[in-house]
């Protein structure tokens, strides 16, 4: 693996600070601005992208230059147009956009230009959670410094293109990285999602124009007008293209993120990287994507760690950042803690998730503590059909019954042993070092 | 939401395919279709917000899809071909999956709960077929709130469908209430315990689906729905003319709910129309005829039979040659006609104060003479432009200042349809539209409730509004009189008012009486009607004082002013009195000086109040509430109401008395009415007298209508308890009272068939007992009635009328020296006569006090806490004061509480704070 | 508001300044105020009625409204806190790697469930979800420093030394 083919992390200091815009500018940062903002058309790097067939980092996947094409574009577009960033990352297992915002942020910066360049937004804002405050401020930073320099304000480099970059530091809950609940969130709107259509692309923040980005999407941007989109699509191993930030933590040897091909498979991400299990420990399953993601076992390891393959085989490639769930671990007390996250982070609009994720919870709590009855696994399984996708009103429920669905397949006998022995079997031998 | 577009596309609901409305969705095509769908969140004045997710249904690609997919019918357009089913097993499954897990905390106190039995979630729950239940843990707990004297607050009850947020903050623009808190621990109320400040509050009673928020007064004399006989009526606390249900049991009028009228009320109340019914119910409520023995007024009046108060008044009239009489406001158009019959033209007063006759005549010259149509309520909500001048009129039109609040979003909502957005997608709308707010704008006298969603404000004296709309007026049309002197900057808001008024398809200019200056009202016509020559098509509506002004107005009664027209001779007249206490309409010195030419004072109401001392025969009427009759509302549409409770022992409707003192009395005038035995008589004679009101006896099917031979019921199929209610006085069942007035009947038997909208006792249909089950009554949700007769309207504009413009208005207001001008406040409580006496009304009655911008407070040199004389003509008082930065400065407001003040406003005053004491 | 004045003169003008900074990014003053409510949080410590009152009348909001808000996040606080904040995370990894341990450390210590505030005033701890750490689990967050991955001990002397240090 050569340094080029880690074109996102390869100037981020691991305990250093992070680069400053003489250092980044030192190292080609801000030209692929440079060259776009004078010769290419907002067409052009709109092209660009979906001809990199990036697709977003944030969890759905969705192909970034095709979210593009719906913003309306030209004089007549209602202006003014607007780029969010999504930097609210809680999905648990997540902390791979923590690692740019803290590590690289010109880099951002850069993506932000372009992205707002190629839809013609005037104003960007970074929607940052709270806790992460380093991020936030190493950001407001950067901004200060290219802003100073004329990369960001008025009249970008001289090119005619105006935008601003604000933070806006959130204050907790999960939900607000919903995209549409981000954008109430932002209006000081009570924070509830959006009912889609209309699509933010359309009637977004404020009802005008807008995307919502990820931070790792975003920092895809200025390596793909860099080196265009030929040599972004070949960074990838499979189908899709460039590389992406993958995590591991749990027990593992070295927990930690990596940015790796685009299909790098499970195994090579597990061992090679993360140092295999624990002394002690062995793999039982994993959530390849974060909490809201479908199990995947040890038949899985050798699947390609992208978009489609973990689609067929029932999960998702969400954040890219696996949770590893080992030997020693109860699989059901591991699913209440992630029903407890959503059941507790729900925004408590529509009646199956605000209702029914707490009942959830309780049932795997009563399995562990010992009450647990045979009817409570249909009542399990009847809330992951009922809480799944177009039964809730966004994507917050059925992200919390992926990881249910998949234990009751994969783990049903343990759960039946909760039940049959009246408690955690696991509460006997403790997961103690 | 309610605008009638029609495109029709064909949807197929399992299997079968029906026509349906594009512009709506799929809830409310089914549920126009007659299919039972269960709903929460959606409501047919709010649109959709896709919350609660109860209203789930299948929806297939094409004929060949089988497995389709879950939907929520609300969130989902009406489109052609849509292919969907409601039966299909797993969509029934999720939709009692979703009451399942509402009842995980919804407490089992149906029994106790002032909801049950009316209950859209008990419905709900019975529709989905949800039953037994599986969840094990304990349920959440909430504490209370106090919320007033109106509403009930009980928070374990909550299913979170975050209606009562919708409306009170999104449709009435209240502030102090909303949703706190997340996920499963959400809280709807207020920040602290308090009363509700908005003036719809008492609409949350119903348009909660369950008993979170019930109707307090009626728990004070609680009965269920279907122990209460119901009977629909018009609201009598304002001159809009809301369509209400009255319910009672034993004798006891129980509560007010909302009875749907597609033009005026809609879907809401005011708190004065809803809480206000309980004067009927008050101790002093006059019931039994009275007599004062001697001519002394300290002399003590004595109760007496009907027979011997009239054969005692029968001595007292068979000398007498005259009989003067004072009609009503806040009485029926056939009691004020009797009385007119009976005493002759000239001898008939309207009974409104001075300022009142002359704005009600005004207003009728407008709306017949000129080309500008006065609107509906409904009208004015789909207006896109809006001019208010004069007061607040949530205070005095509570309902029309409702729908302004309504109008704003709709220039904005012109927009959608670029956007591909349906008004039904409330959520998207607002984002959409982002508080966008089409042009209202207000000139008032100080700060009014809609404010907040003006376009900009006007303040100034009752002149300097008037001014100001005749300048707006000559702006859009040089034929309409200059006004001069006008500062640079009220000419520039005169231009923006000008020309968002002509730039609008749907203008309206509403004008509020409340504040005594007849100029405001012709201005609002100048403005009207050069809109009119620009060929703008734009509407008037006025705020008449009381319920049938209007109505009073169109008999032609003398005003007070005229009373030098009786002479009185030696041989004084009498004096007949119609539901009105004159001390609310003339200063007291004028009145007695009146009241001293005539004898006998013959006195008929219901108010103790208006007893004046003078009395010498009272004789009990029954309440609007309480009887049978028409109204004539702010718009010029005759309604009927009907009585709620039956006839009561020596009670009867005004009319009759009138009829009865005429039999003993020695006129002439009696034959023309000797043998009216029903108001279908009365109205052939009004419709004879008056080419006006010709139609009359249109607005509701006539006393001998039937369904099949069969009255309409105005007690629930399931009525309980029939047989104990008289045991006290008897063990034997009497025979359902008779009520010869009306086609319904005081009983539970007749027709089960829905009756012409006038006559809707209540809604309610099987498996629907809530007020949801208007759905069952509607054409399509949210549209007109089955059967709907609206009333008549009966002034309808010269379309080609080039009337001429009301011409000299009045110079700029000039400050004088030691004096403000003093102007009415009134209140939306505490200002009106009846709501005055009910007791949850009492508990937000404000201070009297006089208002005062500030700085004419600091002018006046007054301290906080000191008191103020007011002195006026006619006038002495002290009163409170207090400051309000949004009065405008040179003039004093006066509160208008109970019993305010008889002499004309504005009018010249001295203030001086009062010695201390 | 009658009392609109007293309101007013609660907020410090720095106070006011960094908020103005913040409402100046945004075309309408409510898209500010939660950061408004985190600048006089980070100033208070938390957000009493008045406070809550005296922010809604700089961003023209009704109170109720902002109280939806403020009562909506889980790091605005509308009861007193602690003067030193410790978030322990409860999201998946940080569970499997033995954060219970670290809770119960700071209950033995401090005699404190999480979302409690010691008898001295002294901490809050409050559970919080995935702090973003999972490479270091289990994390703690003290007062907006990230710590981890914690023994039970090692949080014990981490916090020996975070309390003292920044003790008046
Ligand atoms: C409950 C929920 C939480 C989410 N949280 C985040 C988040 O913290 N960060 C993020 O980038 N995307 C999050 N998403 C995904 C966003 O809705 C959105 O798809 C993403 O920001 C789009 O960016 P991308 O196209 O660049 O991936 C969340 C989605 C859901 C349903
Ligand atoms: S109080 Fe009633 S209207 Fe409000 S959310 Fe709860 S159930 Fe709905
Ligand atoms: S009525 Fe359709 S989701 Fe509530």
């Amino acid at each position: 693996m050569t340094i080029d083919r880690r074109p996102l992390t390869e100037q981020i200091r691991r305990n250093g600070p992070p680069p400053t815009l003489c250092e980044y500018e030192d190292r080609g940062g801000y030209a692929a601005i440079r060259t776009m903002l004078t010769e290419m058309t907002p067409e052009e790097v709109q092209r660009e992208v979906t001809d990199s067939n990036l697709r977003g980092r944030g969890g759905a996947g969705f192909p970034t230059g095709k979210k593009w094409s719906f913003v309306p574009m030209g004089d007549d577009a209602p202006r003014p147009k607007y780029l969010v960033v999504n930097a609210d990352e809680m999905e648990p297992g997540s902390f791979k956009d923590r690692v740019l915002l803290e590590g690289h942020p010109h880099q951002l910066i850069e993506g932000i230009i372009i992205a707002a360049y190629a839809i013609q937004a005037e104003c960007a804002y970074i929607f940052i959670r709270w806790a992460y405050r380093r991020s936030a401020l190493a950001l407001e930073r950067a901004i200060r410094e290219a802003r100073e320099s004329g990369l960001l304000g008025h009249d970008l480099l001289g090119s005619g293109f105006n935008l601003t970059v604000h933070v806006h530091t959130s204050a907790g809950r999960y939900i607000c990285g919903e995209e549409t609940a981000l954008l109430n969130a932002l209006e000081g709107h009570p924070v509830i999602p959006r009912a889609k259509p209309p699509y933010p692309q359309v009637s977004g923040l404020w009802g005008k124009p807008t995307i919502v980005q990820n931070v790792e999407t975003l920092c895809n941007l200025p390596h793909i007008l860099a080196h265009g989109a030929e040599w972004y699509r070949g960074l990838g191993k499979g189908k899709d293209s460039g590389t992406k930030l993958y995590a591991v933590s749990g027990r593992v040897n070295r927990p930690g993120v990596w940015e790796l091909p685009i299909g790098t498979t499970v195994r090579e991400i597990l061992e090679h990287h993360a140092g295999g299990m624990q002394e002690g420990y062995a793999f039982r399953a994993m959530q390849p994507g974060g909490g809201s993601t479908a199990f995947l076992t040890d038949a899985h390891l050798d699947m390609a760690m992208d978009f489609e393959s973990l689609s067929s085989v029932g999960s998702r490639l969400g954040t890219g950042t696996a949770i590893i769930l080992d030997d020693r671990t109860c699989p059901v007390g591991f699913v209440r803690n992630l029903e407890h996250f959503f059941a507790q982070e729900s925004c408590g609009w529509c009646t199956p998730c605000r209702d029914g994720l707490p009942w959830v919870e309780r049932l795997l709590a009563a399995l562990d503590s010992g009450d647990g009855r045979p009817q409570d696994m249909d009542i399990l399984e009847r809330h992951v059909t009922f809480l799944g996708p177009g039964r809730t009103y966004c994507a917050h429920a059925p992200g919390a019954m992926e990881p249910l669905k998949s234990a009751l397949e994969h783990f049903r006998s343990d759960f039946d042993r909760h039940i049959d022995e009246r408690g955690c079997p696991w509460a006997k031998t403790g997961t103690d070092e | 939401m309610t605008k009638a577009r029609n495109h029709s596309v064909t949807i197929h609901v399992d299997g079968r395919s029906f026509q349906a409305d594009a512009q709506r969705n799929l809830l409310e095509s089914c549920l126009s279709l007659g299919f039972n769908l269960p709903y929460f969140c959606w409501h047919p004045a709010m649109g959709s917000v896709g919350a609660c997710r109860q209203c789930a249904v299948k929806q297939f690609k094409d004929e060949s899809d089988t497995n389709g997919l879950i939907v929520m019918a609300c969130m989902t357009p009406s489109a052609e071909g849509t292919r969907i089913s409601i039966d299909d097993p797993e969509a029934r499954e999720f939709r009692s999956s979703v009451i399942e897990w509402l009842m995980l905390n919804h407490p089992h106190d149906c029994p106790v709960c002032d909801e049950g039995g009316e209950c859209h979630l008990q419905d709900m729950t019975v529709m989905t077929g949800h039953v037994s239940r599986r969840y094990r843990e304990s349920k959440r707990t909430y504490r209370n709130q106090y919320l007033g004297s109106f509403v009930t607050h009980e928070m374990n009850r909550c299913i979170q469908c975050y209606r009562c947020v919708r409306f009170y903050r999104d449709i009435a623009g209240g502030e102090d209430l909303n949703a706190f808190g997340s996920r499963d621990r959400l809280y709807f109320g207020r920040m602290q315990d308090g009363t509700l400040e908005n003036e719809f509050s008492g609409n949350l009673v119903e348009v909660c689906p369950t008993g979170v928020f019930t109707d307090k007064t009626l728990s004070h004399h609680y009965s269920r729905k279907w122990d209460m006989q119901s009977t629909p009526s018009i609201c009598s606390h304002c001159s809009v003319g809301c369509n209400v249900h009255l319910a009672e049991r034993a004798g006891i009028m129980r509560r007010v709910t909302n009875r749907y009228h597609s033009r005026i009320n809609g879907y809401f109340l005011c708190d004065r129309g809803r809480f206000g019914y309980e004067y009927v119910n008050h101790p002093q409520r006059l019931r039994r005829p009275a007599v004062r023995p001697s001519r002394e007024n300290s002399a003590p009046l004595i109760s007496l039979s009907p027979a011997e108060a009239l054969a005692r008044l029968r001595s007292r009239l068979s000398e007498r040659k005259r009989i003067v009489g004072v009609g009503s406001p806040r009485a029926s158009l056939e009691s004020n006609y009797a009385l007119r019959t009976l005493v002759g033209r000239e001898h008939f007063f309207s009974g409104m104060s001075i300022v009142e006759h002359r704005d009600a005549s005004l207003i009728l010259q407008i709306l017949t003479d000129g080309p500008a149509p006065s609107w509906s309520i409904q009208q004015v909500e789909q207006a896109d432009a809006a001019l208010i001048l004069g007061e607040d009129l949530v205070h005095t039109a509570p309902r029309l200042a409702l729908a302004l609040r309504q109008s704003v979003r709709e220039q904005p909502m012109e927009q959608l349809d670029g956007l591909n957005i349906h008004r039904w997608q409330d959520a998207a709308v607002r984002t959409a539209l982002q508080g966008q707010r089409g042009p209202l704008y207000i000139g008032s006298v100080a700060g009014t409730s809609l404010d907040d969603v003006a376009t900009r404000t006007f303040r100034g004296s009752p002149c300097d509004i008037a001014r100001l709309g005749c300048a707006v007026a000559h702006e859009i049309c040089h034929d309409s009189p200059r006004i001069s002197e006008l500062t640079s900057e009220e000419s520039a808001l005169i231009r923006e008012i000008a020309r968002a008024l002509a730039s609008a398809k749907r203008p309206v200019v509403a004008v509020g009486a409340g504040t005594g200056e007849a100029w405001i009202i012709k201005a609002a016509a100048n403005v009207a009607w050069a809109l009119h020559r620009r060929g703008v098509a734009a509407g008037l509506v006025f705020a008449p004082h009381e319920c049938n002004t209007l109505g009073l107005s169109l008999l032609g009664g003398n005003s007070f002013e005229q009373t030098t027209a009786i002479e009185g001779d030696r041989d004084r007249d009498a004096l007949l009195i119609l539901e009105n206490d004159l001390r609310r309409r003339l200063e007291t010195a004028t009145l007695n000086r009146w009241l001293e030419r005539f004898d006998p004072i013959i006195v008929i109401d219901h108010v103790d109040d208006a007893i004046l001392d003078q009395a010498g025969f009272v004789f009990p009427a029954s309440p609007i509430a309480c009887s049978d009759g028409s109204l004539v509302n702010h718009e010029g549409r005759v309604q009927r109401f009907f009585s709620a409770i039956a006839k009561e022992q020596d009670v009867q409707v005004s009319w009759r008395w009138i009829q009865d003192i005429g039999r003993v009395s020695s006129l002439e005038s009696f034959h023309a009415m000797a043998d009216w035995t029903s108001l279908e008589q009365i109205h052939a004679a009004m419709a004879e007298d008056f080419p006006v009101l010709r139609r009359i006896g249109e607005a509701a099917p006539p006393a001998q209508f039937r369904i099949a031979g069969q009255k309409i019921p105005r007690a629930p199929h399931r009525f309980s308890g029939r047989t104990v209610l008289p045991v006290l006085e008897t063990i034997h069942e009497p025979q359902p009272p008779h009520d010869p007035e009306s086609p319904l009947a005081f009983s539970m038997e007749g027709t089960p068939s829905q009756p012409p909208s006038p006559l809707v006792p209540f809604f309610w249909s099987s498996g629907w007992n809530s007020n949801e089950a208007l759905n069952k009554f509607q054409d399509e949700v949210g549209r007109s009635l089955h059967n709907e007769h609206l009333g008549i309207r009966l002034l309808e504009p010269q379309p080609d009328a080039r009337s001429r413009f009301f011409e000299n208005p009045p110079p700029r207001y000039e400050r004088r020296n030691n004096q403000l001008l003093l102007v009415p406040l009134p209140r939306l409580f505490g200002s009106e006569e009846l709501s005055a006496r009910a007791s949850a009304i009492q508990e937000q009655i404000p201070k009297a006090a006089v208002v005062l911008h500030p700085r004419e407070a600091d002018r006046l040199g007054l301290r906080k806490g000191q008191a103020v004389d007011v002195t006026a003509p006619g006038l002495t008082r002290r009163l409170p004061f207090e400051t309000d930065e949004t009065m405008a400065g040179g003039l004093a407001g006066l509160r208008l509480t109970p019993g305010g003040v008889s002499v004309p406003l504005p009018a010249w005053a001295t203030l001086k704070g009062a010695p201390s004491p | 508001m009658s009392h609109s004045k007293d309101i007013r003169s609660m907020l410090s003008e720095h106070e006011k300044d960094m908020i103005n900074e913040e409402l100046s990014h945004y075309p309408t003053k409510r898209a500010g105020a939660v950061e408004a409510l985190m600048i006089v949080q980070r100033q208070r410590g938390w957000i009493s009625d008045d406070l809550l009152l005296a922010v809604a009348d700089h961003v023209d909001m009704a109170p109720a409204e902002l109280d939806r808000s403020a009562t909506f996040y889980n790091l605005i606080f509308r009861q007193p806190v602690g003067r030193h904040l410790v978030l322990v995370c409860n999201s998946v990894t940080c569970w499997l790697m033995g954060a219970d341990r670290l809770r119960e450390r700071l209950r033995s210590r401090f005699g404190i469930d999480a979302g409690e505030t010691s008898a001295d005033s002294r901490i809050t701890v409050l559970p919080n979800v995935c702090l973003g750490a999972c490479d270091r689990a289990p994390a703690v967050l003290i007062d907006e420093t990230l710590h981890g991955p914690l023994t039970a001990d090692e949080l014990d002397r981490l916090l020996d030394s975070s309390l003292s240090e920044t003790l008046p």
